[in-house]
């Protein structure tokens, strides 16, 4: 069976910002304003971002530019009450979902309140060992399942993701339990190094749902609408109880794995940023406006000046923020404090204190 | 006839690629396998110019799965091979800890020899480089209780390199793990040509009278440093022990230096609670009790996980901390 044709590319836009599917008159004019906007407030983010760890005003960041129509979109596609399960690259759709902007600039300064969701948000703190978080998500949707609700799980994870046993022992139980889970995959041809080809012969990541009897689907990872509508159904089908859909959507990160890494080791950067002129999905959001009457550049700016003054006010709260405190640290490991954390904190801060008189 | 030996200074990240590229030239059936290992050279560039002088066959870049790396290198072990599997960080070691447990470290006693695992898994570990969350555990106790696997911490470039070569070429499973805080923090004069250091020997890094301070890894340095501070101070001096290998130890070192000194402190950046220093003072106790003018005292990370990196340094071992433990050592 080929797998490349079992599993085509689902694209509603083209690259040329032409409709090329039927159903995606759906999407309202608003709704592709609201689009565009929170793909520029990522793209914005991020780039600011990449600039503070090059000042050293944040530690090593971990970079999404190119990857913003799979996260903004799917973040849209869930609403308050459903669970998030971002990796260390998926901020674009947790600042989507209502993650602040002041805690996520304090995880990069590696501060503890970083992983903290907002009130009323389930969002779990970034997974970082990799294919873990599938197994939570599972667990969340499967307790929303025996609690009737109709809550769902989305959960983020890589290509190289795949390659875990986790990944695997996710996918299963969500289909023996048939939980409302939604695995979505961004396949942006990498795990740090890796490109796709080395790390399986699978074509597609989405025939690896096969094996489980889930309904696997692959998207236009840079096509916003595509992401948007596709993660839409697969949520409805969840919250119906048709159990668990996995999502492959096939994307490009233009820079670097981490600010860590370089990718001319591994990669033709050059060929890379080619890509920015053709597959990128802002530049195709704006050419379908632009093809529908809807951009204004007016508008834009706008929208620019108001993300500007939001990043500038979060990045001033991130650094008039009250100093971390060694206490958080001993507070949080269990409920109450065992005698072994008591003495040690009690040490830590006789000798502090002696060093300081 | 003298051949000259030719000596460099290097950093202990480069001493690593020194160890397995002199194994990769002499032995056919050494392989280095993990994630990112091959073209890129490794995240922290241990592998590099690996890839391009032996080739894919023998350099290789695996798919993302510390159990698959772990799990296919006990194959690869028992059936020819030596390979050394790279763990892109100790703290992403656990997926494959099953199979450490389980397989790596009993095939010999399964099959009574018919099988052994001469295996290398090295591993990246500690905190203080402002490294993302989960990357900075220092967990060596969580494995030297593996019955079947040594342990092995380099704490500069000649070690390091002749460590490694040791491990290569030991016949059981070695877990080899490189305080990252180190890697390029200094440099040490390393030959050229193959060497080994002795697996499961302490070193001397300084000789004193008075209080024996054990240490390893990255502690090596900081411990060095807050001594010399100690001593420009006090009247007493300091002998400092690197462990190098926490399994086995080296109990006759322990016991030498201990019967001379009577006074110990044990320096080490995991948590406190079944860390290495329970051990270490188990082993004391066996050796040289009565030897004993004070209590050993300890410095130690907390019974926390690891905290990210805004908070690294409190719980960092510091200087004033190990200076109070030699103080206490001494007030008795
Ligand atoms: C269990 C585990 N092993 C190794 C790592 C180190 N690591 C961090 S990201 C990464 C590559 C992940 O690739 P992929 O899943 O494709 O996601 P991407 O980073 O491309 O978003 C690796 C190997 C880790 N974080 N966790």
């Amino acid at each position: 069976m080929n797998m490349l044709e079992k599993f085509p590319i689902t694209q509603y836009i083209s690259e040329e910002g032409k409709t090329v599917h039927s159903e995606a008159t759906d999407i309202t004019a608003d709704l592709v304003k609201l689009f565009y906007e929170k793909m520029l407030r990522a793209r914005m983010m991020d780039k600011k971002c990449v600039n503070l760890q090059r000042q050293g005003r944040i530690g090593t960041y971990v970079p999404y530019e190119g990857q913003e129509a799979a996260q903004v979109g799917s973040a849209l596609a869930v609403e308050k009450g459903d669970w998030m399960f971002p990796t260390y690259r998926d901020h674009a759709a947790t600042m989507t979902f209502g993650h602040s902007l002041r805690n996520l600039l304090l995880y990069w300064v590696g501060r503890i309140e970083g992983g903290i969701p907002p009130e009323g948000k389930n969002i779990f703190p970034p997974a970082v060992p990799i294919a873990s978080q599938l197994l939570h998500a599972t667990g969340v949707a499967w307790a929303e399942k025996k609690k009737k609700t109709d809550r769902v799980s989305l959960v983020y994870f890589g290509d190289g993701a795949t390659s875990e046993g986790d990944f695997h022992e996710g996918l299963n139980f969500a289909s023996v339990f048939k939980v409302p889970v939604v695995f979505f995959n961004q396949n942006n041809g990498y795990a740090i190094s890796v490109p796709m080809e080395k790390q399986m012969n699978s074509k597609t990541i989405a025939q690896k749902g096969l094996a489980y009897e889930i309904p696997s689907i692959r998207i236009d990872g840079n096509d916003i609408v595509a992401v948007y509508l596709e993660t839409k159904k697969a949520v409805e089908r969840a919250r119906n109880g048709e159990g668990p859909t996995l999502i492959e959507a096939v994307t490009w990160r233009y820079g670097a794995h981490t600010t860590a890494d370089d990718p001319s080791k591994y990669r033709d950067q050059a060929e890379s940023d080619q890509r920015r002129t053709t597959g990128d999905p802002l530049l195709r959001l704006e050419k379908y406006m632009k093809n529908e009457g809807l951009w204004d550049e007016e508008w834009v700016t706008t929208m620019e000046n108001k993300i500007t003054n939001e990043i500038n006010t979060a990045l001033e709260e991130m650094q008039n923020y009250p100093d971390p405190s060694i206490d958080d640290v001993f507070e949080n490991v269990f409920e109450k404090p065992t005698w072994t954390l008591d003495e040690q904190l009690k040490q830590h801060r006789s000798i502090k204190r002696g060093q300081m008189s | 006839m003298t051949t000259a030996i030719q000596v460099r200074k290097l950093t202990m990240v480069q001493a690593v690629t020194d160890a397995l590229k002199t194994m990769l030239q002499e032995d056919e059936s050494v392989i280095v396998l993990g994630e990112d290992v091959g073209k890129n050279g490794g995240v922290f560039r241990a592998t590099e110019g690996l890839f391009d002088q032996f080739g894919e066959e023998r350099v290789i870049d695996t798919p993302l799965a510390e159990s698959g790396i772990v799990g296919t290198s006990i194959g690869l072990a028992i059936n020819g091979f030596r390979p050394i599997a790279e763990m892109q960080f100790l703290g992403f070691i656990y997926p494959a800890f099953n199979q450490l447990m389980t397989h790596a470290t009993r095939m010999r006693q399964r099959t009574m020899g018919r099988y052994t695992v001469p295996m290398v898994i090295r591993a990246p570990y500690g905190a203080g480089v402002k490294a993302p969350e989960i990357h900075s555990d220092s967990v060596e106790a969580l494995f030297t209780q593996i019955p079947g696997l040594k342990v092995v911490i380099p704490s500069n470039a000649y070690d390091a390199k002749g460590l490694l070569i040791a491990s290569i070429e030991d016949p059981d499973p070695v877990l080899f793990l490189e305080p990252m805080r180190s890697y390029r923090s200094f440099r040490t004069e390393v030959p050229e040509e193959k060497y080994t250091v002795e697996l499961g020997k302490a070193s001397y890094q300084k000789k004193g009278n008075d209080v024996t301070v054990l240490t390893w890894g990255a502690m090596v340095p900081d411990t060095m440093k807050a001594v010399e501070d100690f001593e420009k101070q006090q009247s007493a001096s300091c002998e400092v022990i690197d462990l190098r290998t926490l399994y086995p130890l080296d109990k006759e070192t322990i016991q030498e230096s201990v019967e001379k000194t009577g006074r110990v402190v044990i320096v080490h950046e995991a948590p406190a609670t079944g860390g290495m220093n329970a051990e270490i003072i188990s082993v004391i106790n066996d050796a040289a009790f009565f030897y004993l003018k004070a209590p050993v005292q300890k410095v130690t990370g907390f019974d926390t996980p690891v905290p990210v990196y805004s908070l690294e340094k409190e719980y960092l071992p510091s200087r004033e901390k190990i200076i109070h433990a030699i103080n206490q050592a001494l007030s008795y």
